[in-house]
């Protein structure tokens, strides 16, 4: 057997219910992992290993009693830290929440606990969510474990990382505009983006809220099928949970699927697209078609307009969600007595000056400590996010840019309605280019919302989206393939993409650590 | 078009933030370039088109109007970087 900490999710159940290893050497081992390499990775903001090994212990007890067990017993699960855990700091990697302790669990955390899974840290994110890269990150860079000068992608970027670097065999992520789809492409894992509805988002804090959703980032479809079945499903507290029922993933997942029709997008292999990453793209196309899909040619003739579609949209939604950080419910507050000391030295200025516009236009105490605090507590990015929303939000600009984005986003569903009926999933690449930089792009906004061309359009559309490892590039950096199957198909996409798994073993290769 | 940044400092008091004259000058560029991206959209033609705000249509989504528990408030207050016994605390709204 291999060392506990490469097993995936399913090898671990597997070896648990042999009575070959326990879940307090499989999270140890883990946490070995995390201990010896996570200093240079950063996928980790936080550990617990006490509270880790204390829950897998006790879950092990269970299984040694022969009590009922749930159906993650015993697995190390790492969770991004925009998902609350009750009592527990959540941070979203901003110092706006660096103190924040959560009054409760999240859906999907109360589901984790309900299938006996352990909770073994939360991860590194571009703070807020906000980001392509895990730059923005208000604690650290995260860096990829294939190239460590090379980021993992983001928003979650530690959830790929961990991953990757066999810290954790499954982690949750969330998805807003491909946030978990590209970090699991440059990372060279498999990740899920859920139909929006799907998955809770009780819990989950929010960026844009018709457009989050929580999805599964592992190894295999297998072990993602594990991770989906146990959090997915209708919850009362999210008005936005839709009420179909969860399918058994786990026992169709390994189903091969006949007569698949594949359609691949015209317009996703136009200029933009890196030629090691569309090389490696047809290559996977080519596999399918070995195993008996056919491909058809297909447009989405709005897919263009995806990015300014989300970059209106996203950032609308951010600017009111984010009107909660105000510096009296919980979080960051600016120094008060600084804050009215500055505030009474400009009105004295203003005064001896003659200044009676500067005079009416000065923040009162209370406005001038909401615009301190918050200036403190975010980031750039999340700051620039706000702005973009307040501005195309404000009167005089709501019709000409959120309700045109809007009706843009009609648009691009309706391509995707028109294309399944034709084809039984998308296929195509997850983003243009493999893992870039660190620094490549943190200063240039517009070129990294870019990078978001191929995922953007099915967080519009509402639909699932699936990120799987297709190759490598000649230097050795992991590439990824994207399929997109119409909503509530996420069964469909989990059984294309390990048949997918049992043709291939890029997902087999680990990075040297 | 492009942002003057006179309207960006006003956007930056509608979304209560105070930027420095730095972060003035790099937002005023950085969100004039994202914006004359997203001008785009103005090639289609949405006639018609009604706008999407959510992904599924669900209507109506109602609870049963009983009492439940909630956070009490002790939790409720646990956060608050400033607050007594039973409130939140601001600086005074009213008067100097």
């Amino acid at each position: 057997m291999s060392a506990l900490h490469q097993l995936t999710a399913t090898e671990l159940l597997a070896a648990f219910a042999r009575e070959e290893t326990t879940s307090v050497a499989a999270t140890q081992a883990c946490l070995d992992q995390i201990q010896q390499h996570d200093g240079r990775l950063g996928a980790f903001l936080r550990t617990s290993p006490e509270a880790a090994l204390e829950r897998a212990a006790h879950i092990d007890r269970k299984r040694q009693a022969g009590q009922p067990l749930g159906p993650l017993a015993g697995v190390p699960v790492a969770v991004k830290d925009v998902i609350c855990v009750k009592d527990e700091v959540t941070t979203c990697a901003s110092k706006m929440l660096e103190h924040y302790r959560s009054p409760f669990h999240a859906t999907v955390i109360e589901r984790l606990l309900a299938a006996d899974a352990v909770l073994i840290g939360k991860t590194n994110m571009d703070e807020f969510a906000m980001g392509g890269s895990t730059e923005n990150s208000a604690y650290r860079a995260a860096r990829n474990p294939w190239d460590e000068q090379r980021t993992p992608g983001g928003s979650s970027g530690g959830a790929a990382a961990c991953v990757a670097a066999r810290m954790a065999p499954l982690s949750l992520g969330s998805d807003t505009g491909g946030s978990i789809r590209q970090p699991a492409s440059f990372c060279g894992v498999v990740g899920l983006k859920p139909t929006y509805g799907r998955v809770s988002r009780w819990g989950l804090v929010a960026f844009a809220s018709s457009l989050d959703q929580i999805g599964p980032l592992a190894r295999t479809a297998q072990d993602c099928a594990l991770l989906l079945e146990a959090i997915a499903g209708h919850d009362p507290r999210d008005s936005t949970s839709a009420p179909q029922p969860t399918p058994a993933y786990t026992r169709s997942v390994t189903q091969p699927l006949q007569g698949l029709r594949l359609g691949v997008v015209r317009e996703h292999f136009g200029e933009g697209l890196n030629a090691e990453v569309e090389s490696a793209v047809r290559e996977a196309i080519a596999v399918y078609q070995s195993l008996g899909a056919t491909v058809t040619d297909i447009s989405l003739p709005h897919s263009r307009y995806g990015i300014a579609t989300y970059y209106i949209i996203a950032p609308s939604e951010a600017s009111s969600n984010l009107a909660r950080y105000d510096g009296v419910h919980f979080g960051h507050r600016t120094d008060e007595a600084a804050m009215l000391a500055e505030l009474a030295a400009e009105r004295k200025a203003l005064e001896a000056a003659g200044d009676r516009r500067g005079l009416d236009e000065l923040d009162t105490p209370l406005v001038r400590m909401y615009r301190k605090t918050r200036s403190e507590g975010f980031g750039l990015e999340v700051k620039r996010r706000i702005m973009l929303g307040a501005y195309t939000l404000s009167k005089g600009y709501y019709d000409q840019y959120y309700v045109k984005a809007l009706k843009v986003r009609r648009l691009i569903r309706q391509d995707f309605d028109r294309a399944f009926e034709q084809v039984d999933l998308v296929i195509g690449p997850v983003a243009p280019t493999p893992a870039f930089r660190l620094g490549e792009k943190v200063n240039d906004p517009l070129a990294m919302y870019l990078e978001d061309l191929y995922t953007v359009s099915a967080n519009l559309a509402g639909i699932p989206g699936m990120s799987l490892p297709c190759g490598f590039t000649a230097s050795g950096l992991p590439l990824g393939l994207q399929l997109q199957a119409p909503a509530f198909a996420e069964e469909r996409l989990l059984r294309a993409a390990h048949q997918f798994q049992t043709a291939t073993d890029w997902h087999t290769r680990a990075p040297s650590l | 078009m492009s942002l003057t940044r006179e309207e960006v400092k006003k956007v930056s008091l509608l979304a209560r933030l105070l930027l420095s004259e730095d972060e003035l000058d790099a937002m005023t560029a950085q969100l004039g370039q994202v914006l004359d991206y997203v001008q785009q959209l103005e090639e289609l033609n949405t006639d018609g088109v009604e706008p999407m705000a959510h992904a599924i249509d669900l209507a109506n989504v109602l609870a049963d109007d009983g009492l439940e528990p909630s956070l009490d408030r002790e939790a409720a207050l646990a956060n608050a970087p400033k607050r007594d016994a039973e409130c939140y605390r601001v600086p005074a709204v009213l008067g100097e």
